[in-house]
C-alpha cells in the first residue's frame, strides 16, 4: 500500500482516494500537495498502487500538479501564446522539482490537413513547446519530441470544437 | 509471364481454322506525347464491347481451378477492367452465348452486330503439359468487320488475372490510343478500428483490388507507402521504433531497413523514376526540409532550406525536376525545383492551400489536393496553368497516378466517422468509383505497368 505524503492515517488516505475518484473527471487540480521529501521511500514503484494515491514524480502526479499537460494551437500555427506560456511554466516548475524525470512532447494536428504536412506541423508544435520549456531552464536533453500528425485525435468530431482540441502539444513523463 | 504469337502457337499445335490467319501482331505502345497537353477522353462515345467466355477447348484442371471456369473468370476480369475505365460498356460474359473454338479466329460479325456490340473480344484457354496456361486473346472491330489485334500469353495458373489484364490493356490501348494501365499494382494503408485508435497496416493489391495482401501486422502504425518502379521494394513510414521513420521493405525477403541512420523523424518518401534515389522529408529541431539520398545509401543531399515546412515531392518523369509543397509563403502551396534543389519557384496561385503534388507519369500534369474548406483532388499543368478540380467531397486527399497518366486514385475520408476508402476518377472528373478493399483504405500509391 502506498501512503500519500500528506495523509496522517490509512483511513484518511482512503477517504482522499474516494474524493479524488469523484473529482477525477473534473478540471479541479490538487495543488496543495507538499513537495516530497527527498529520498523518501513511498513503497513500490507501481503506478496503480491504488486509486487516488499519487506517487510524487509520477505521470499522475504531473497531470494533477501542472495547470495542464497540453497546450493548444490555432489552425496551421505553432506559436506559444500567453496561455500556453502559463501552462508550460507550470510544467517547468514541476520538472524543476523532479530533475531526473524525462519527458516526451507529442505534437498533434487536426484532421483538416494533409497527412505529410500534418506530420511536419506536429514536429513544429512539439518543438515549440520543447524550446519554451528549455528557455525556462529545463535541460533540452530531458525532452524528446514525437509528431503524430493527424493520426491520434483526442476529440472525435469533425467540427471546430474537436479540431481545436486536437491541435495540441501534450507533455508526457517517461516513467 | 511469357508472350507468344497466337498464330505461331496455333500453327505449331497443328490446329486448323477455316478462316485464313492474319499475321501475328504485337501491341505497340503509343509514343508518349512530348508536348504538355490536356488530352480529353471522348467520354461521350462509350464503346459497347462484347466479351464472351473464353473457350476452353480441352477442359482440364489446374492449380487455379478448371480451365472452363478460368475462361469465364478471365472474361469477367476483362469486362470489369473495361467497365471501370469508364470508356467502355462491356456486354457479357454473363448473358452471352458460348462461342466455339473456330469462332475465336472467325468471328460472327453479323451476330455481334445484332447484339449491339461495336467491338468484340474473344479468346481461348488451354492447359499445357507443364501445367501452365496458354491464353489467346483476339480483338475485333465488329462495325468494320476486321481484326484489331491478337496476342497470347503463357502463364502459371495462379497468374491468370495478369493475362486478363494484359488482354484488357491491349484492347484499351488500341481503341483509345492511350498507354495501358490495368496490369499494375497498388500499395496502400489498410485501416481498421475506431477513429481515435486506428490500426494502420501496409498492404498491396492489384489495380482492381484483387490479390490483396497485408504486409505489416499493425502493431506499429504504417503510413504513406510507395512502390519502387520495379515493384521489388516499398518505401513507407512506420512508427515501429516509436518515431516516424522511413523504411524500405524488400518484397521478396520481407526484410526492411531504415533509409538513413539519422535519428531525426523522416517521412513523405518518394522514388525517383529510375528507382536509384529516394526523396524524403526530414524534421530537424522542428523544421522540415526535403532531402535526397541514393538507394544504396551514402550522404543525403538537402534540397530545400527555408524556415517553412518543405515537404513531399515528386519527380518529373525525366527525373530533372521535383514538384513539392511548402508553406514558406505563409500557407501550403506547390513549388517546383530542379533535381539539385536549384531554381525553386511557386506554381500554384489559385484560391486556398495546395498540397500533395504528384507529377503525372506522362509529364503533362501535376495532381494535387486543394484545401479550401473541403479537400478536393485536381490537376494543373507544370507551369501552374489549367487548374481543374476533379472531385467534390468533404475530404479527398493524396492523388496517385495510373501508370498511363489518365486515371487518378486518391483516398476519401468521411466526416465524423473518419472512415476511409480508396477512390478512382479519370482526368475529366468522370467515372468516379470506390475500389473494393477488404477494410478501409488510405494513402494509395500506384505502381507502373508490369512487364
Amino acid at each position: 500500500m502506498i501512503i500519500r505524503p500528506n495523509s496522517k492515517t490509512h483511513a484518511i488516505g482512503l477517504l482522499l482516494a474516494a474524493t479524488a475518484l469523484v473529482t477525477a473527471c473534473g478540471p479541479k487540480k490538487l495543488k496543495d500537495l507538499p513537495p516530497p521529501a527527498q529520498g523518501s521511500d513511498y513503497g513500490d514503484n507501481s503506478q496503480n498502487g491504488g486509486a487516488g494515491q499519487v506517487l510524487p514524480g509520477s505521470q499522475e502526479d504531473f497531470v494533477r500538479t501542472v495547470s495542464a499537460d497540453r497546450i493548444f494551437f490555432d489552425t496551421d500555427r505553432f506559436n506559444i501564446d500567453p496561455e500556453d506560456q502559463a501552462t508550460l511554466q507550470s510544467q517547468a516548475q514541476w520538472l524543476g522539482q523532479y530533475p531526473n524525470v524525462r519527458i516526451t512532447v507529442e505534437g498533434h494536428a487536426d484532421e483538416r490537413g494533409t497527412r505529410d504536412y500534418n506530420l511536419a506541423l506536429g514536429e513544429r508544435r512539439a518543438n515549440a513547446a520543447k524550446n519554451f520549456l528549455s528557455s525556462l531552464g529545463i535541460n533540452p536533453a530531458r525532452i524528446q519530441t514525437v509528431s503524430y500528425g493527424k493520426e491520434r485525435p483526442q476529440a472525435m468530431g469533425s467540427n471546430e470544437q474537436s479540431w481545436a482540441q486536437n491541435r495540441r502539444a501534450v507533455t508526457i513523463t517517461i516513467q | 509471364m511469357r508472350y507468344f504469337s497466337p498464330t505461331k502457337y496455333l500453327a505449331v499445335l497443328g490446329l486448323l481454322f477455316s478462316a485464313p490467319m492474319a499475321s501475328a501482331q504485337t501491341v505497340p505502345e503509343p509514343a508518349p506525347s512530348d508536348e504538355p497537353e490536356l488530352v480529353e477522353f471522348d467520354t461521350a462515345k462509350i464503346r459497347r464491347v462484347a466479351v464472351p467466355v473464353l473457350v476452353a477447348p480441352s477442359p482440364a484442371d489446374t492449380t487455379a481451378g478448371n480451365s472452363v471456369n478460368l475462361g469465364r473468370q478471365i472474361a469477367d476480369v476483362i469486362s470489369s477492367d473495361l467497365r471501370a475505365s469508364g470508356l467502355f460498356e462491356p456486354i457479357g460474359p454473363s448473358g452471352l452465348r458460348a462461342i466455339s473454338l473456330a469462332e475465336v479466329t472467325a468471328p460472327q460479325y453479323e451476330y455481334w452486330k445484332g447484339r449491339g456490340a461495336e467491338q468484340l473480344i474473344e479468346g481461348f484457354v488451354r492447359v499445357g503439359g507443364d501445367g501452365n496456361l496458354t491464353i489467346g486473346c483476339y480483338l475485333y472491330d465488329v462495325t468494320f468487320g476486321s481484326e484489331v489485334t491478337r496476342l497470347g500469353f503463357v502463364v502459371a495458373p495462379g497468374e491468370w488475372r495478369r493475362a486478363a489484364h494484359k488482354c484488357a490493356d491491349a484492347f484499351y490501348s488500341k481503341v483509345t490510343g492511350e498507354r495501358p494501365f490495368f496490369d499494375s499494382r497498388i500499395a496502400y494503408i489498410a485501416e481498421t478500428g475506431p477513429k481515435g485508435n486506428r490500426m494502420k497496416r501496409l498492404a498491396i493489391m492489384d489495380s482492381d483490388g484483387a490479390n490483396h495482401k497485408f504486409i505489416t501486422s499493425g502493431t506499429a502504425s504504417a503510413l504513406t507507402p510507395r512502390y519502387s518502379p520495379n515493384y521489388r521494394s516499398i518505401l513507407y513510414l512506420s512508427y515501429s521504433d516509436g518515431n516516424p521513420r522511413i523504411y524500405v521493405y524488400d518484397v521478396a525477403s520481407g526484410r526492411q531497413q531504415l533509409i538513413t541512420a539519422s535519428k531525426n523523424p523522416t517521412f513523405a518518401p518518394r522514388w525517383s523514376p529510375d528507382g536509384q534515389s529516394i526523396l524524403y522529408s526530414m524534421a530537424v529541431a522542428g523544421n522540415t526540409d526535403v532531402y535526397k539520398i541514393a538507394v544504396t545509401g551514402g550522404a543525403p543531399v538537402r534540397l530545400t532550406n527555408t524556415p517553412g515546412i518543405d515537404v513531399g515531392g515528386s519527380f518529373s518523369p525525366d527525373g530533372r525536376q521535383i514538384v513539392f509543397e511548402s508553406d514558406r509563403g505563409g500557407n501550403q502551396q506547390i513549388y517546383i525545383m530542379n533535381a539539385d534543389g536549384s531554381n525553386q519557384r511557386r506554381i500554384s496561385f489559385g484560391g486556398g492551400r495546395f498540397a500533395t503534388p504528384e507529377w503525372s507519369p506522362r509529364g503533362d500534369l501535376i495532381a494535387f489536393t486543394r484545401i479550401a474548406g473541403d479537400f478536393r483532388v485536381g490537376t494543373m499543368r507544370p507551369d501552374g496553368s489549367g487548374e481543374r478540380l476533379l472531385t467534390n467531397s468533404w475530404q479527398d486527399e493524396a492523388p496517385t497516378w495510373a501508370p498511363n497518366g489518365r486515371v487518378i486514385q486518391f483516398f476519401r475520408t468521411e466526416k465524423n466517422s473518419g472512415k476511409t476508402g480508396i477512390w478512382q476518377v479519370d482526368l475529366t472528373g468522370a467515372n468516379e468509383r470506390k475500389l473494393p478493399t477488404p477494410v478501409d483504405g488510405s494513402d494509395p500509391a500506384w505502381g507502373p505497368v508490369l512487364p
